[in-house]
């Protein structure tokens, strides 16, 4: 033990000693071993399903380990629940903000405080907590109504409120999911506040690049097991991923190696105004066979609607829609899918599949065959992408919603790329690897190239800036609206297309 | 028009109004914690009858009293246990608890029914408060519930808004899982406050039953008013304090026909009025059930939805 200092008497404001965790049918910690430093920022990096988040749940007093220990400031403690976890100083802060929407800041973050007089004073309360963010450099109005924050201010008041309650160690699952990339930059701000305080925080994470930037040590687990801790400057994101992934992952950029044939997929000068406001304004371009034409811009700049008027589900107020030469807009999401569209929505389990319905079933979902349904080739067919695509899951009637994030999605795109044949050739894709770990964004950019060498016409549309920049050969910039920026995707300024996405080209 | 009339009339309302708060501050309590309670007119009933019953047979209005808020406590009990921890539908829960009340309360009330109220709520002497013209027997003619009603909604405004506890209760009624991630036991409080709120109840049948009722009606004694109440908790946003307002208001609309009848004036059938706890009832379900509506209005986020921590 002491892994990190020589000498071995360091003491370790947090560790966890062999723990092991089952689940029904899963192991999730197998043996795990993992030390904090006091005011140490520590990244525990893995896959989904890697057992991270069941790690920090034992850390925090979640779930109680089957098997080893949990240890603070060298002391072995026993924690029977969160409350308990966060009497000993330790605090988790969920993925899924823990808010009531309709309270003030102040009345949030005092929430459950055992201490709290029975009347409560709101000025009082509202001096306390304003000055403990104050305290730790985070801009936050106490009287402000949490519903109306944004997720970077929500998650503030969940930090607030935990070291309001007196947190020494903060887990952080998945903390810059749902920020926006200022607002990253704002936590790290806090982050190195807190550690300056002599607190330590852990961020429990699946994306490689911005958190293990500020991380002083990195611990990556994989398959319930810890298969390496790095400090910083020990490793780059290569070695890390494959640690994660236990094998090589590429996510060189993936280009069109044939010539790119007629157009499939047209728009000229579509637009869409609402009450009086352009969602969308004349937008023009063209997708051929054997390309991807990728669409970037920042969140809520238009990206839904277009990807809605192409899909048919909202018919646009001006202009015209084209798929294979046949004008659809206006005509209907079916006629739409005749004409030879497929769509892979956003929100994957919502809108793309029926969750609670099998794989088999939801592949042939879409399928406009007869009235009776052929169970029995539609099965062969569902265990056949099981194999090719390296689905993980018991079986081919499981309920899709059972599925990981990386799983439903081929699905998804087996349905819409595979299942759907030859008569669908223009392929509609929204951020399609939102959510996913490394090891899925590999298989679902590999199933997007293979899609597009098979001749389809791919429109890419994605929040995701290094999506676009690896898979699209061509790249439109979607600023309120407007496409503002294009570029080849081979010959792309990276630093033009960033400032289009703000506004300030 | 004789200007008693509408003194009474006036004088009237604010005695329904005084049922119709306690029922719903009764139903606002049980709602902020997440459980919505449908049984409301089951429980009244149910209080009524036993307030009538205790009363025939002992003399004592107190004891009288006292029962119709254990009657109370006990139907919401059951409530609360088929959804709070058997996680029964609650509108379902709600109605049955109306139909079983209807039935008991006539079963048991059958050998009194028509019979004339054997004991009556005192008004209290308010000395020269109650010889004030008009405003006299209108606002100080009542008995001490009725003020101690409108003392309690006060009370519950302040424990809802500037207590600990009451914090909590609205927490647990928005975002449960907060509550129960601070290690506070969502089903407790749930509990508690259902059975709070049916204590209220219970509380507002034996009252109405014995300041109000002259006799024992099965099919008239509470008219509805249960239903009513439930609506009142919406239009008062949950907030107790603006409960007063809308009971006066509802009390004065279900007074004024059965006074212009008296008066030989026909203006609006009482038929039409009967009708107003139905509609109302309508209203709320369609309220509760839209969830746009739900969020304008400032319904418990989770309100008639069972808590059940998410665990792998």
């Amino acid at each position: 033990m002491g892994s990190h200092r020589s000498g071995g008497a360091t003491l370790f404001a947090l560790s966890a000693r062999q723990v092991t965790k089952r689940f029904p049918g899963v192991l999730a910690n197998d043996r795990v071993d993992f030390d904090l430093l006091p005011g140490e920022v520590h990244t525990l990096l893995g896959e989904n399903g890697a057992g991270k988040s069941t790690l920090a749940s034992v850390l925090c007093g979640l779930y109680k380990p089957d098997e080893g220990a949990v240890l603070r400031n060298g002391t072995q403690v026993r924690l029977t629940s969160p409350r308990h976890g966060l009497q000993n100083g330790i605090a988790m802060v969920h993925q899924h903000f823990r808010l009531v929407d309709r309270f003030t800041v102040a009345e949030n973050v005092v929430l459950g405080h055992r201490k709290l007089p029975f009347r409560l004073r709101a000025n009082d309360l509202e001096d306390q907590v304003g000055q403990v963010a104050e305290r730790f450099g985070l801009p936050l109005d106490p009287r402000a109504v949490v519903g109306e924050l944004s997720a970077g201010q929500r998650q503030r008041v969940e930090i607030v409120k935990a070291l309001y309650h007196g947190a020494e160690i903060l887990l952080l699952d998945e903390p810059t999911a749902l920020l926006a990339p200022p607002e990253v930059e704002k936590l790290f701000e806090t982050v190195r506040a807190m550690t300056q305080a002599g607190k330590s925080v852990v961020f429990v994470s699946h994306k490689l690049g911005e958190v293990v930037d500020i991380s002083d040590r990195v611990t990556v687990m994989r398959d319930g097991r810890v298969t390496g801790s790095v400090a910083r400057g020990e490793a780059d994101t290569r070695k890390l991923a494959e640690l994660m992934v236990g094998r090589d992952i590429d996510l060189s950029p993936r280009r069109s190696r044939g010539e790119a044939k007629g157009t499939l997929l047209s728009l000229s000068n579509v637009g869409l105004t609402k009450d009086g406001v352009d969602h969308i304004a004349q937008v023009s371009f063209d997708v051929r066979a054997g390309e991807i034409v990728g669409v970037a811009g920042v969140s809520g700049n238009g990206q839904r609607e277009l990807a809605e008027i192409v899909a048919g589900l909202i018919a646009p107020t001006s202009g015209e829609v084209s798929i294979n030469g046949e004008r659809v807009n206006g005509v209907g999401t079916r006629n739409v899918r005749k004409a030879g569209l497929a769509y892979v929505p956003e929100d994957r389990l919502g809108t793309g599949l029926a969750p609670s319905l099998s794989i088999v079933d939801n592949l042939v979902l879409t399928r406009d065959r007869g009235f009776l349904v052929d169970r029995k080739s539609a099965h062969a067919e569902a265990e056949a992408f099981i194999a090719q695509l390296e689905i993980k899951t018991p079986n081919a009637l499981t309920a899709t919603r059972k599925l990981s994030g990386g799983n439903s999605q081929k699905v998804l795109l087996a349905r819409e790329i595979f299942a759907a044949g030859n008569n669908s050739r223009v392929l509609v894709v929204c951020s399609p690897t939102r959510g996913l770990d490394v090891g899925a964004v590999e298989a679902v950019h590999k199933l997007l190239d293979e899609a597009r060498s098979a001749g389809k016409a791919i429109l890419l549309i994605s929040e995701d800036l290094d999506e676009v920049l690896t898979l699209a050969d061509k790249i439109l910039v979607l600023y309120r609206g407007s496409v503002v920026h294009e570029a080849m995707g081979d010959q792309v300024d990276v630093e033009a297309v960033g400032l289009a996405m703000a506004g300030l080209s | 028009m004789n200007s008693n009339v509408w003194i009474l009339t006036f004088s009237d309302a604010i005695s329904i109004a005084t049922t119709l708060i306690l029922a719903t501050l009764g139903a606002i309590l049980t709602e902020r914690s997440g459980v919505i309670n449908l049984g409301v007119e089951g429980i009244l009933l149910m209080g009524a009858v036993t307030a009538f019953l205790v009363s025939d047979g002992t003399g004592n209005l107190w004891l009288a009293l006292f029962l119709s808020v254990l009657v109370g406590v006990a139907m919401s009990a059951v409530h609360a246990t088929l959804t709070i921890t058997l996680r029964a539908n609650q509108i379902v829960a709600g109605l049955a608890l109306v139909i079983f009340g209807n039935g008991l309360s006539q079963f048991i009330g059958k050998p009194v029914e028509g019979k004339t109220r054997p004991v009556t709520i005192e008004p209290m002497k308010l000395g020269p408060l109650s010889d004030i013209p008009v405003l006299g027997p209108i606002l100080f003619g009542h008995d001490i519930f009725t003020y101690l009603t409108w003392a309690g909604a006060l009370v519950c405004s302040l424990y809802l808004n500037r207590t600990r506890p009451g914090l909590v209760l609205r927490a647990t009624g928005d975002a449960p899982a907060t509550v129960d991630a601070q290690g506070v036991s969502v089903a407790m409080i749930r509990f508690v406050h259902t059975i709070l709120g049916g204590a209220l109840m219970g509380l507002a049948g034996g009252w109405f039953m014995l300041a109000r009722g002259t006799a024992w009606s099965q099919s008239a004694t509470t008219n509805g008013i249960g239903w009513i109440a439930l609506s009142l908790v919406v239009f008062a946003a949950w907030r107790p304090l603006r409960a007063i307002a809308g009971a006066v208001l509802f009390g004065f609309t279900l007074q004024v026909p059965f006074t212009l009848q008296g008066q030989q004036i026909n203006i609006l059938p009482p038929e039409i009025v009967q009708m107003l706890p139905y509609v109302a009832t309508l209203f709320v379900l369609v309220m509760l059930s839209t969830p746009r509506a739900r969020r304008l209005l400032g319904a418990p986020k989770m309100l008639g939805q069972p808590f059940v921590r998410d665990e792998r």
